[in-house]
């Protein structure tokens, strides 16, 4: 139990794929630029990472060492097209919106590299759910890069909520900032690597206040008080 | 020798058969999806069409009465393009013609040109485009109300050395920070009215 505990820390914050190992930035970048977008993406990415851990974590004493790697890849292509061409049946507004990112999934690096670096030497179970947790820290990077370049950008926040969660949620748009003339900057390229860049800063000033809380309060009695 | 031998002949196999499983769950998807799939373009386009078109103004089915055309010089693509025919009564109505702007900020803008029997634009719509956010993009409709700007129009009631951007000396407004994106829209909305021109019996026959 405590294993999978850590599988799942593991994806969600510590080694978290966008903004620790920096894989995935091509899609991350270009997609992010609302929070449904990044969320759908995001949903296709986990789905994609669930299904090859597992697959390619049954086939792992069974497939040689030589021709690993081009069976991953036939395994990560077959489930992506299969995924494409859902997605472009049942949410085909999506589909068009996210456009070539959804084929592009198979050329993100973290996929291929839980199948090597994890799945292939861990047990079934184990490596399911490390593709869950990879790519939920996934979709979590994507939608909180989303949300903030969603309400820079254009000053709203779950735009076209209606593409994923059908008619009923059109509703569902906040708009943060009433009559705004929206920050350009944010929507575009550049926007997503200043957005990506101060979050990582901000996850490493986190992670550095984590490491020594006890700092201040071990030091402070051990001053001299010079009367 | 021979035991590598066999261990690549191994290898070759495991990589064949993971293939076929791959093409056998790609088919098995695409047969169970590609039905839904063909009726989302249907519908798609069945939808950006009657935006134009009304379905109150025509009786036909616009996606069955299309006619293929190539010409590079009035389309701005050398294959072939679509032009639809809206009909009520076996009258034509109107023609929706497919262009792509080459030339626009960031690539080619694709449009529907709708154009009543007696040359009068009825309405444009950019479909897909990779303009600037903010900028360019104000040729969607719901950015800004610059295609409207269209209705109504005709070679006949404007000159067609004022179908260009103000800045060029024509009609049509440009958008601050962005010409290029209006200049090339107008363009090759301009040229598919003069395709329609000189074309019109063999459109608008049969």
């Amino acid at each position: 139990m405590d294993n999978y505990k850590q599988i799942l820390k593991n994806g969600l914050w510590e080694n978290n794929q966008a903004f620790v190992a920096l894989l995935g930035l091509c899609p991350l970048l270009a997609v992010s630029n609302t929070v449904i977008n990044g969320l759908g993406l995001g949903i296709a990415t986990t789905l994609t990472l669930i299904l090859s851990n597992t697959i390619v974590s049954i086939i792992r004493h069974h497939v040689g060492n030589e021709i690993r790697l081009p069976v991953f890849v036939l395994i990560i292509a077959s489930i992506v097209t299969a995924i494409e061409l859902t997605m472009n049946a049942f949410f085909y507004e999506l589909y068009l919106i996210l456009g070539i990112f959804i084929p592009l999934i198979v050329t993100n690096c973290s996929i291929i590299g839980r199948a090597e670096a994890y799945a292939s030497k861990n047990p079934v179970a184990a490596s399911a759910i490390d593709g869950f947790a990879m790519g939920t820290g996934f979709t979590a990077a994507l939608i909180l890069l989303g949300a903030m370049r969603e309400v820079l950008g254009s000053g709203t926040l779950l735009a076209n909520a209606h593409l994923m969660f059908g008619e009923a949620a059109r509703d569902m748009t906040i708009h943060v900032i009433s009559d705004y003339e929206g920050f350009l900057l944010a929507i575009l390229p550049p926007g997503a690597f200043i957005g990506l860049g101060l979050i990582i800063a901000l996850k490493n000033v986190i992670d550095k206040r984590l490491k020594e809380p006890t700092k201040q309060t071990v030091q402070l009695p051990l001053t001299p008080k010079k009367a | 020798m021979a035991e590598k031998k066999t261990s690549m002949i191994k290898a070759g196999l495991v990589l064949g058969l993971f293939s076929l499983v791959g093409i056998g769950l790609v088919s098995l998807t695409y047969f169970v999806t590609h039905e839904q799939i063909a009726e989302n373009e249907r519908l798609f386009l069945l939808k950006n069409l009657q935006e134009l078109v009304p379905h109150t103004l025509h009786d036909n089915d616009l996606l069955a009465d299309a006619i293929k055309v190539t010409n590079t010089e009035a389309f701005g693509q050398d294959k072939e393009i679509t032009i639809y025919r809206a009909k009520k009564n076996k009258n034509l109505v109107a023609l929706i013609a497919t262009p792509t702007a080459p030339d626009g900020y960031s690539g080619s803008i694709k449009l529907l040109v709708a154009i009543k029997k007696n040359g009068e634009l009825m309405g444009v719509r950019a479909v897909s485009h990779h303009e600037t956010p903010g900028l360019g993009d104000a040729i969607d409709t719901n950015k800004s109300d610059w295609v409207f700007s269209f209705d109504g129009r005709s070679l006949s009631n404007l000159d067609s050395k004022y179908w260009r951007v103000k800045r060029d000396g024509g009609e049509f407004d440009q958008f601050t920070g962005a010409t290029i994106t209006p200049r090339a829209v107008v363009k090759a909305v301009l040229k598919t009215l003069q395709y329609y021109q000189a074309n019109k019996t063999e459109l608008t026959d049969g």
